[in-house]
């Protein structure tokens, strides 16, 4: 399966009369954005906000955050079961506003959620304070129920990315990079003498508020299964969770799977990348017992020789990260593992719920109980008090002069485990 | 300017006295006493001992937070840049003063600690992740290597350098923002252990204390059973004082008199979760009451005569196996075969 990605780099965001790209600067009609983002009777409202790196802003609670992207060629469109059908995706052409991202916002579903800030202490921790960020402020229907309103702003989010995505499809792409991951067998007949790695793509499946979708289906109900790697950056897999935003994976992440994108940097170099396995992690004993059997035994037919696995989440997770390293390595294949740590604040703590002695090769995203404090902003998109409330934070986190005391782990992507970013811990 | 050092030390290297002279109070002088003298001609211009700060090893221990208190503010009156204590080799109670000292400092003042302990003093098991502690010998004759040890890490901090070697490992996880962001760092290390080149992980995982079940017993009528608890369960009053987290000990209490918990017999010492369902009958933790109904019907064998409690919360492993041992120790004295561990 091939893929050719055509990124149109977006150096700037502004509001404009047409939603179209001119020179790098993605100019948005907002009225046209928010009538296409809120086209549901669940939605009451819909406001669009800009927030540009540098800027004096906080978006706060963070639901998601996701690129926009266009289908140029080839079959199925972006974000398949939920916006285009089920079409298979991976393979043609697809365009990219590279540096643009649509980050929604809103009342808070529960007590998950992240923040955003576009500059200062807290931007260095996300990943997205580096983006041209298109927001999106969703207000449901009242009495709306906790997980329709999820489903609902999660949707509103895909609208808004396809949407501004459209503006990209007739523009020609400041760089095009092709990847390609073939047939098993040919795939493996191609690079013969290089090492085979395949990548366990762990999802984050613990209920209500605490799911992954792939082509619409809830990621808790699948059994592992293989994945082109190609197929993320059609948007494949999306988000449904933010719960601790330190260390979920936003949709936009999925688009830019990390580990998949610095596997393809050394295929067919130093090593030949099979494609991925996706797999859950739910929380009985024996779904998690059942997956990585099922992840091994796959992992192992597919005749790798090493993989890397990522989780998301952290605590419960953390057994379903052991048990496939466990199984995986006791086939005789070598594995990496990507975890964060919640070593407390003062991080004397064991960093992590389950542990096991072939987990000899591990990188970390950094410990996500480090307190810091996040300075007042001019402007705050969405609803501040909630810093009180969401996982990290504590009653008492939001300050009068509205600057915010709380652990990174509000803080969307700060310890991301796909590898997003560059937050890591070590022993002193 | 030269860095400002205070120096803590014991009244035996301020040359007052042994044993007989461990009760002497805090005192503090101006300038070096003792092998600050050493540790100066060490650090020559890098850095200047401005005071020391003595006191006796028993008075500092029987005295902990009077002395506490008179230490810091006694440090804090040479308003210094760097705290040294000891070094304090093996000596048991020194080596508790100069941890807590670190403590008090790293907490109270922000201000880096170094001192010089042996590798099996216990106050640098539970002290080390406040100061920059280097193993010594473990008694006064290791001084020639402690001292130049300790000035090494006491000139980086006056330099202000970053400490990265040459110390016991405080045991904290600290953040820091990596060159290479994580998946490229996974890659880069998954080529290392696929070419079998020496890789180093960024977290190395915890050994659990992985603990094989018993086979189970065969007739449980004629089994002696104990029941043990992390929950912590005591009688009202918690009469030993077990600490609500950060358990320092265990209790051993007599079932001869209970058969029943109520309000009035039981409580938890726990303070990690909700106690008020457990205060009311704490048979909710331990169950007194099915397991004495049980004896009485002859569905079990016997039962030990104590049940012992301690609190999980925050409780350090090796705390948690000292009482372990101890506890097993007395069951088997008392041909316990199986044992009721309830938790919380």
């Amino acid at each position: 399966m091939r893929l050719e990605v055509g990124n149109i780099f977006i150096k700037d965001v502004q509001f404009g009369a047409a939603t179209e790209v001119k020179s790098g600067v993605l100019y948005v009609n907002k009225d046209e954005l928010a009538k296409i983002a809120g086209s549901d009777d669940r939605i009451k409202s819909v406001e669009v906000f800009l927030a540009r790196p540098g800027e004096s802003v906080r978006i706060i609670p963070v639901k998601d955050v996701v690129e926009p992207r266009v289908k140029v060629e080839g079959p199925g469109g972006v974000f398949p079961g939920f916006m285009t059908g089920v079409d298979q995706v991976g393979s043609g052409k697809t365009h990219v506003l590279k540096g643009a991202a649509v980050v929604t916002t809103g009342k808070i579903v529960g007590f998950q959620e992240g923040i955003i800030d576009m500059s200062g202490t807290g931007a260095e921790y996300t990943p997205f304070s580096a983006t041209q960020n298109v927001v999106v402020k969703v207000e449901p229907i009242d009495s709306l129920k906790q997980h329709e309103h999820e489903v609902v702003v999660r949707l509103a989010g895909f609208r808004a990315a396809n949407y501004l995505g459209q503006a990209g499809k007739d523009v020609k792409p400041d760089e095009v990079q092709a990847y390609e991951t073939k047939p098993l067998l040919e795939q493996v007949a191609e690079f013969p003498k290089l090492p085979k790695v395949v990548y366990v793509y762990m999802l984050q499946t613990q209920g209500l508020l605490h799911n992954t979708y792939y082509y619409g289906v809830n990621v808790s109900e699948i059994v592992p299964t293989f994945m082109y790697p190609t197929e993320v950056m059609d948007g494949a897999i999306v988000s449904g969770n933010c719960v601790s935003a330190c260390d979920k994976n936003p949709t936009y992440v999925h688009e830019n799977s990390p580990v998949i994108a610095d596997l393809y940097a050394q295929h067919g170099k130093t090593i030949n990348f099979l494609g991925c396995v996706i797999t859950n992690e739910n929380v009985t004993l024996m779904d998690k017992e059942r997956s990585s059997s099922q992840t091994a035994k796959l992992v192992h037919f597919l005749g790798a020789d090493a993989a890397i696995i990522s989780e998301e989440g952290f605590g419960n997770p953390d057994a379903d990260l052991v048990m496939n390293c466990n199984k995986i390595e006791n086939l005789g294949i070598k594995t990496v593992l990507i975890t964060d740590e919640y070593a407390g604040q003062d991080g004397v703590s064991q960093s992590l719920a389950d542990s096991t002695p072939l987990g000899n090769a591990c990188v970390t995203a950094g410990n996500a109980n480090q307190v810091v404090t996040l300075p007042k902003m001019d402007t705050v998109i969405g609803y501040p008090e909630v810093a009180n409330v969401i996982a990290g934070g504590w009653n008492g986190s939001l300050k009068a002069d509205g600057s915010i005391v709380t652990e990174i782990q509000v803080i969307t992507g700060a310890t991301n485990e796909l590898g997003f970013h560059t937050l890591t811990a070590k022993t002193v | 300017m030269s860095k400002r050092i205070v120096h803590y030390i014991n009244q035996f290297f301020a040359g007052i006295g042994g044993e007989e002279k461990a009760d002497h109070k805090p005192e503090k002088r101006d300038g070096v006493v003792g092998p600050g003298m050493g540790l100066q001609k060490e650090l020559g211009d890098a850095a200047q001992i401005v005071g020391t700060v003595i006191c006796g090893d028993s008075y500092f221990n029987e005295n902990l937070e009077s002395c506490s208190a008179t230490v810091l503010d006694m440090i804090k009156s040479y308003n210094p840049d760097i705290v040294v204590v000891g070094p304090g080799f093996n000596a048991g109670r020194y080596g508790m003063a100069c941890g807590t000292v670190a403590k008090l400092v790293d907490e109270n003042l922000g201000l880096p600690v170094v001192g010089g302990l042996y590798e099996e003093n216990p106050g640098l098991e539970i002290y080390k992740r406040y100061g920059f502690f280097v193993h010594t010998a473990n008694n006064a004759g290791g001084m020639r290597t402690a001292v130049p040890d300790m000035a090494k890490i006491v000139k980086k901090l006056a330099a202000g350098e970053e400490v990265t070697e040459g110390y016991v490992q405080k045991g904290l996880r600290v953040n820091y923002f990596a060159k290479d962001r994580g998946s490229k760092r996974a890659v880069d290390m998954l080529l290392k252990k696929i070419g079998g080149q020496e890789f180093e992980t960024e977290y190395p995982m915890p050994a659990f204390d992985r603990v094989l079940p018993q086979p189970a017993v065969k007739d449980i009528t004629k089994a002696r059973i104990a029941l043990v608890s992390s929950g912590g369960p005591v009688p009202k009053g918690n009469p030993d004082h077990i600490e609500s987290s950060s358990a320092s000990k265990y209790g051993k209490y007599s079932l001869k008199d209970i058969t029943d918990f109520t309000a009035e017999n039981g409580e938890t010492a726990h303070g990690g979760y909700d106690p008020v369902y457990a205060n009311l009958d704490l048979d909710r933790v331990l169950p007194v009451d099915v397991i004495k109904e049980m004896v009485a019907a002859g569905e079990i064998g016997s039962l030990h005569d104590y049940w012992y409690s301690t609190v999980g919360n925050g409780t350090a492993v090796s705390n948690a196996k000292k009482f372990a041992n101890a506890i097993a120790q007395d069951l088997k004295a008392d041909n316990v075969d199986c044992v009721i561990l309830t938790s919380t």
